[in-house]
């Protein structure tokens, strides 16, 4: 019986192909926006996600900032040597800590300089920035225990001193000192600047060394040259990242060392970054952003149920003598709807199984698109934010059963009423139809 | 229905259709004839008085039981036909059985038995479009007794045909009677009328002759 229903209706449909197509049309063009929007959603979100991610779901950065000029009186600020101890011998929970000194400086080596970072660290600086080693190796315990002139290059800072040849045993000079080079890095990407309280870091001109060393060699003043102007600053470490075991304790964490370092800086010359929290907050904004993209293909969907009403509608009126017909062979009132919902039923079924397939193109187009649009348009493109840039759509695996579900719900819910009024219909009135 | 006042289109007509019979209705427009024609259908109920098939009376059915009663008792035959034309001749001559709920291998089996008595099985498959008017009347015959039904009703069955098919129709529909079958045929030509067993004729609501030949 319900097959044979299902047979008559598609049957039905397919007597007015264009018209059915039309209304398949606005169906898949819901269902397809549908998958569309929500996979964009995810691509975006993911993309914030892992740069967040980048920085270590289990670090806290705490960060000395220069504070404004008012607050300082001797040019000294910043986090100190013994915050570091203190937060290492209070707070149990902390499984890396992990000091570090950051100065610009310039590099030479024979007739070859550049200006890159000299980083003051320790042997985990690797393992928690996630840096892999490319020759030689990193940083040692017992480099920092003696204060040893080594240092370790990132990749491009070795290309730029050394171009052609094997930079591990030579000697770079440093503010006027000699560094012997015991390892290079591989490159890594950026990692992301978010919300303002964290720049961006690139760790492509680098070069690493005990920060024991740079304390001992070096010192803690800065020398600031403006035009007009000349002043000297004290800093004893740049910044703390520190690593809890477990991602529960980070929170909790991150807490304690506000407290602990608030205690001791009575002006705001640090600032904490949790990377979980900002990863909490992006999940949040993630979840905002996909529910605004779900009700904008929510609502093309709902225009395709129109007109799958539309058409119903039309159709009712145009087959009265039809329904006429089955009426007097013997159909019942609920024959007559349920001929109308299954034809309706169909019409949202094709619409949806197209509209899922068009979904699962959303990747290849997006990106042949982008390309499309990078080749023709560049300049507008490169004022676009990286993020939407190189956005690449993730398939939400769930959005394929939604849209299929809601096409289909569509159908039946905008079905209804054209169906019920053709069962209404007189049958006596409705065989003298013309 | 004028302002709500029920207009009565029949009025004290009553008459016995014993099995077998074959019986023409006629009268001029405005007779009664439809809503006499509505009554024996099963499509309308009679606002007072019985309309007893085979037992059962007509006016105390539901809006379902009249359907199924249309499904499962009587067979239709209109002046136009009135074929489904998305369906196939097998498929129209099925559509009884489908909505009551009879559809099965031996029914199936007697539908193209029914194509065939009427001389079509070699167009089976064919939409009514592709058929000749003469061939859709005899689709809409097999139609009317694939549910072997109580009788047949006929409403100006030759109305859109030729003389020379006409008589084809009317052969067939004689032969049926002949076979058995009781048959009420609408009509408005008398020469049609002749050929039934018995005539009815209708006037302003009220019966006017009842003869039989």
């Amino acid at each position: 019986m319900w097959w044979r229903t299902i047979q008559l209706s598609i049957k039905s449909v397919l007597l007015h192909p264009l018209r059915s197509a039309l209304t398949i049309l606005g169906i898949f063009i819901g269902v397809a926006s549908v998958i569309w929007l929500l996979a964009m959603g995810e691509g975006i979100g993911k993309a914030a996600q892992e740069q967040i991610a980048s920085l270590g779901a289990l670090n806290i950065i705490v960060r000395t900032v220069k504070p404004s000029s008012d607050d300082v009186e001797d040019g000294s600020y910043g986090l100190t040597r013994s915050d570091y101890v203190r937060l290492v011998a209070t707070i149990p929970t902390i499984t890396k800590a992990l000091p570090i000194r950051i100065l610009a400086q310039e590099f030479r080596y024979q007739t070859r300089s550049f200006e890159g970072r000299l980083v003051g660290c320790t042997p985990d600086y690797a393992d928690v920035t996630r840096l892999k080693l490319d020759r030689g190796r990193f940083l040692s315990d017992a480099d920092l225990d003696r204060e040893r002139n080594y240092c370790v290059l990132a990749h491009e800072s070795a290309e730029r001193l050394f171009p052609s040849g094997n930079a591990i045993g030579k000697d770079i000079m440093v503010d006027e000192q000699f560094y012997t080079v015991v390892g290079v890095m591989q490159p890594r990407a950026p990692s992301a600047g978010i919300g303002g309280s964290l720049a961006a870091e690139d760790y492509s001109r680098d070069v690493y060394v005990p920060i024991t060393t740079l304390w001992r060699r070096i010192g803690d003043m800065i020398v600031v040259t403006k035009p007009g102007q000349f002043q000297r600053d004290w800093v004893e470490v740049t910044q703390i990242t520190l690593q809890v075991a477990e991602r529960n304790d980070v929170l909790r964490t991150a807490d304690l060392v506000r407290t602990t370092i608030e205690n001791e800086h009575s002006f705001s010359d640090y600032g904490v970054t949790v990377p979980l929290e900002l990863l909490q907050q992006a999940e949040t904004t993630r979840l905002m952003f996909i529910l605004f993209l779900g009700l904008i293909a929510a609502i093309s969907l709902v225009v395709g149920g129109i007109g799958i009403m539309n058409i119903m509608l039309a159709t009712v009126t145009e087959r009265t003598h039809e329904i006429g017909i089955r009426r007097a062979l013997g159909a019942k009132r609920q024959d007559i709807t349920r001929q109308f919902l299954i034809e309706s039923t169909v019409l949202s079924l094709a619409g949806g199984l197209s509209g899922v397939i068009g979904g699962l193109f959303c990747r290849p187009l997006t990106l042949f698109m982008r390309d499309q649009l990078e080749r023709w348009f560049p300049d507008q493109m490169a004022t676009l934010p990286d993020l939407i840039r190189t956005m690449e759509p993730q398939l939400v695996s769930w959005s394929i059963p939604l849209a299929f579900v809601i096409s289909l719900a569509v159908g039946i819910l905008f079905g209804v009423y054209p169906a019920l009024r053709a069962a209404q219909l007189d049958p006596i009135e409705a065989l003298r139809h013309a | 229905m004028l302002s709500g006042e029920t207009v009565h289109a029949l009025r004290g007509v009553s008459f016995d259709v014993p099995e077998g019979d074959f019986i023409s209705i006629m009268g001029p427009s405005g007779s009664g004839k439809s809503t006499l024609l509505n009554l024996l259908g099963c499509l309308d109920r009679p606002t007072s008085g019985h309309f007893l098939l085979g037992g059962d009376d007509v006016a105390r059915m539901n809006d379902d039981q009249l359907a199924e009663t249309r499904a499962r008792r009587i067979g239709f035959v209109f002046q136009s036909y009135n074929l489904l034309p998305a369906l196939s001749v097998v498929e129209n001559i099925e559509v009884p059985l489908y909505y009551g709920g009879q559809l099965n291998a031996a029914t199936r089996a007697r539908s193209l038995e029914l194509a065939h008595m009427v001389g079509l099985e070699s167009r089976l498959g064919h939409r009514p479009a592709q058929l000749s008017g003469g061939q859709q009347q005899r689709v809409a015959i097999a139609r009317s007794l694939v549910n072997d039904p109580k009788f047949i009703l006929a409403d100006e069955p030759t109305g859109n045909l030729d003389s020379k098919t006409t008589e084809e129709i009317l052969e067939l529909l004689q032969r049926l009677n002949d076979e058995g079958r009781t048959i009420i045929m609408v009509t408005h030509e008398p020469d049609v009328a002749e050929l039934t067993r018995r005539t009815i004729v209708l006037h302003d609501g009220k019966l006017q002759s009842d003869e039989r030949r």
